[in-house]
């Protein structure tokens, strides 16, 4: 077994996590007991909100100790509880073995997510005989994984009697290795397809199909569409409150189908028409048999009226920015990045708006090519994903892009980088401020700009060469793409490329928190509007 | 969807584990479930707890209180005793003040309820009562308030009828 000491136990969950989401196989953290798991819990919490297969093995003061305010204590199991899948303290050395098991069948099978064994210290040196079971059964715990049949015939048949069909998928596709069959179904149907945050690489970006990401930052085609379609085919995803906009006013003549592993994320927030539980592959290859069967066909002549539509709407470029000679613009950037690696490099993200231009501008065409926090929404996931990415994939290259404040919470793990020689890209979209929150105060509160702009940066560079890397500043626009070549030119090294761009600029087109999906704000062509009084209690 | 907050007399077959009651408990509060009552005991079944739990919301809510709750691992098996034929019962210990009129009065009344006198002091009785919740309220209603000393309520269990049985 291979075990890679980091510099922080939060390093250490992102890190699995980030080898978790590139490589599909679980994570796995070990940390010591008190103060371990206290800072552990932060990686923990963002892979629950995620559902990444995580193993969190955690030390414990010795049995006789527990409840003792023992030294290094903490009540490990309960203060994770909320933020796990499940969670076990092996008192008995005979059922260590067992749990383990069982520990990594919860975390990969069903809804993926991080489960924690705590291990009291008596435990780790008690004798037993080995007995590692080759399978688990657990009575209370049996993922559907096949969709009930009669559910995908009445899907299917709703699905085929369309006008304005729209397909929404999200961070289940990919969990659960659905992206082959979510794009040969698209395609059967030739349907117009979005991808959460959290879903992008499922179905390829570049795809003439693909109407970009939907949400607050999505794209105006993308939502203008969810806003008017009448059939909702949702996949894999959880509605979540970023993708809805406005509860009430979220797709409001829309009959949805929703297929999803979890019965609870069906119906939880938008009340559903077809609900099918079960896995995302194992539902469209059924549904893609039926269509093929039976030979069923879409209503083509209100479709191609659909994509009339829709190109009226893509025609808009609401991704469009106005680019400068004498200042970097973030999103160009990320569009260099995106040419330089020929869109190849799998990249992480932190959270901030370098997150959002990093998922609207690097055109994902694979799942589990962009790794990164969009449940939680944790600053500092970035680097450490980066590097558990790394490790599952040696010969790729991995770049993180991150902002100024996000990078400041993890750098520690430049030593790690450094020690176990994993050289990944960091891309920092250096604003000098906490850019997300700055946009907000600009539209929000007036600009009363307040506790958003870091007076003091350290110098990035020498950052780098401090930990024994390489360090780079880049100030002018004609200087971006050299430096994003040289840097990827050296295969074996850490670069940080610390990218001074312009302060000023904000993530579009955006619905303001609580509007609803036709109301977006687009770049240099809208005043920002105060957002309603609910949508303020969102912010 | 109907907006009215239901009562939903939720019974589940729980894991006999260390901190699978907080998993339950921790369900409510995180999620901001309303409880009204929560009892639990051990069954025939060693390594099985039975939990019966009282809350309230409407069908949307209730219906995700459900999953959420099939979601633990430790819940074995639940039902929701409101949507089928079930009998409810909850267990209520009364101390009242018994002196003068009042004597007499408790006496008829915990007998109208088919209560029993558990213990009697020269001013005090203590009454058991079993029942539905709404019995429960009514008998509380229907004494003299002025006279209650302490009341103790188990919460409500439940079983269905008919042949339906709740078993791992
Ligand atoms: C750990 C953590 N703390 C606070 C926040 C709230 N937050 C969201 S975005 C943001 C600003 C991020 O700044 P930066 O990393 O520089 O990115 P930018 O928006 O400037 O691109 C903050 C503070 C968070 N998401 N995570
Ligand atoms: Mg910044």
């Amino acid at each position: 077994m291979k075990h890679v000491l980091v510099r922080h136990e939060q390093a250490a969950t992102h890190a699995a996590d980030g080898y978790a989401r590139a490589s599909g196989k679980p994570g796995a953290v070990l940390v010591t007991s008190g103060p371990g798991v206290t800072n552990a819990v932060t990686g923990i919490a963002t892979a629950y909100m995620d559902s990444i297969p995580m193993v969190i093995i955690s030390g414990q003061v010795p049995t006789p100790l527990i409840g003792n305010d023992a030294f290094q204590e903490v009540d490990s199991v309960g203060i994770t509880r909320p933020c796990v899948k499940h969670n076990f303290l092996v008192k008995d050395i005979t059922k260590l073995a067992e749990t383990i098991k069982k520990a990594f069948y919860i975390a990969t099978t069903g809804r993926p997510g991080p489960v924690l064994v705590d291990i009291p210290k008596d435990v780790t040196i008690a004798k037993a005989e080995y007995h590692y079971p080759k399978k688990i059964k657990l009575r209370s715990y049996n993922p559907t994984v096949k969709g009930h049949a009669g559910q995908i015939r009445k899907a299917v048949d709703l699905i085929l009697s369309a006008k304005r069909p729209m397909i929404y998928t999200g961070g289940g596709v990919i969990l659960s290795e659905g992206s082959s069959e979510l794009i040969e179904l698209t395609q059967l149907l030739g349907y117009p397809i979005t991808n959460t945050l959290m879903g992008l690489g499922a179905y390829p970006a570049t795809d003439k199909q693909f109407v970009g990401m939907l949400g607050m930052h999505g794209t105006y085609e993308s939502n203008m569409a969810m806003h008017h379609c009448d059939v909702l085919i949702a996949i894999g995803a959880r509605f979540d409150d970023r993708v809805t906009g406005k509860i009430d006013r979220f797709c409001p003549e829309a009959r949805i189908v929703h297929v999803d592993i979890d019965p609870s994320s069906i119906s939880k927030n938008v009340r559903v028409d077809i609900p099918i539980v079960g896995s995302v592959p194992h539902v469209l290859r059924s549904m893609i048999n039926v269509i093929r069967d039976e030979k069923l066909r879409p209503d083509s002549e209100a479709l191609a009226r659909w994509w009339r539509q829709i190109d009226e709407w893509r025609a808009i470029k609401s991704l469009s920015y106005r680019n400068s000679d004498t200042v970097i613009k973030p999103q160009s950037v990320v569009q260099t990045l995106y040419d330089v690696t020929e869109g190849n490099a799998i990249i992480t993200s932190d959270v901030g708006q370098h997150q959002m231009w990093a998922a609207q501008y690097y055109h994902f065409d694979r799942p589990r090519q962009w790794i990164n926090s969009g449940g939680l929404g944790t600053m500092g996931f970035g680097l450490p994903a980066a590097m558990g990415a790394k490790f599952a994939f040696p010969d790729q290259d991995v770049a993180c892009i991150t902002g100024d404040g996000s990078i400041q919470m993890m750098t520690q793990e430049l030593a790690t980088m450094k020690q176990y020689q994993t050289p990944v890209k960091i891309i920092n979209l250096n604003n000098g401020y906490l850019g997300m929150v700055r946009q907000w105060q600009e539209f929000f509160y007036q600009k009363r700009y307040s506790m958003t702009y870091f007076e003091a940066l350290p110098d990035f560079v020498k950052l780098a060469e401090a930990y024994g890397h390489v360090g780079m500043r880049i100030e002018k626009p004609g200087d971006v793409e050299g430096a994003l070549r040289e840097a990827f030119a050296q295969k074996d090294r850490t670069v940080f490329l610390d990218f001074i761009t312009d302060q000023s600029e904000n993530v579009f087109p955006m619905i303001p928190a609580g509007g609803s999906q036709n109301e977006m704000l687009l770049a240099e062509r809208d005043e920002m509007v105060s957002p309603h009084d609910e949508g303020m209690v969102l912010l | 969807m109907n907006n009215n907050k239901e009562r939903h007399l939720i019974s589940i077959l729980l894991e006999n584990e260390a901190g699978a009651l907080s998993r339950v408990a921790n369900l409510f509060s995180a999620r901001g479930y309303n409880i009204e009552s929560l009892t639990v005991a051990p069954t025939d079944d060693e390594t099985l707890s039975r939990l019966t739990l009282v809350t309230y919301g409407n069908e949307q809510i209730v219906e995700q209180i459900v999953k959420q709750l099939n979601k633990l691992i430790d819940v074995v098996k639940l039902i929701d005793l409101s949507e089928t034929d079930a009998i409810e019962r909850e267990l209520m210990l009364v101390k009242t003040k018994a002196s003068g009129e009042l004597r007499a009065e408790m006496k008829r009344l915990a007998d109208i309820f088919g209560g029993h006198v558990l213990d009697v002091t020269d001013s005090t009785y203590t009454i058991e009562l079993t029942g539905t919740g709404s019995k429960l309220d009514n008998f509380l209603r229907a004494i003299d308030k002025e006279a209650i000393l302490e009341v103790v309520r188990s919460g409500a269990t439940g079983i269905a009828l008919g042949q339906k049985a709740l078993h791992a």
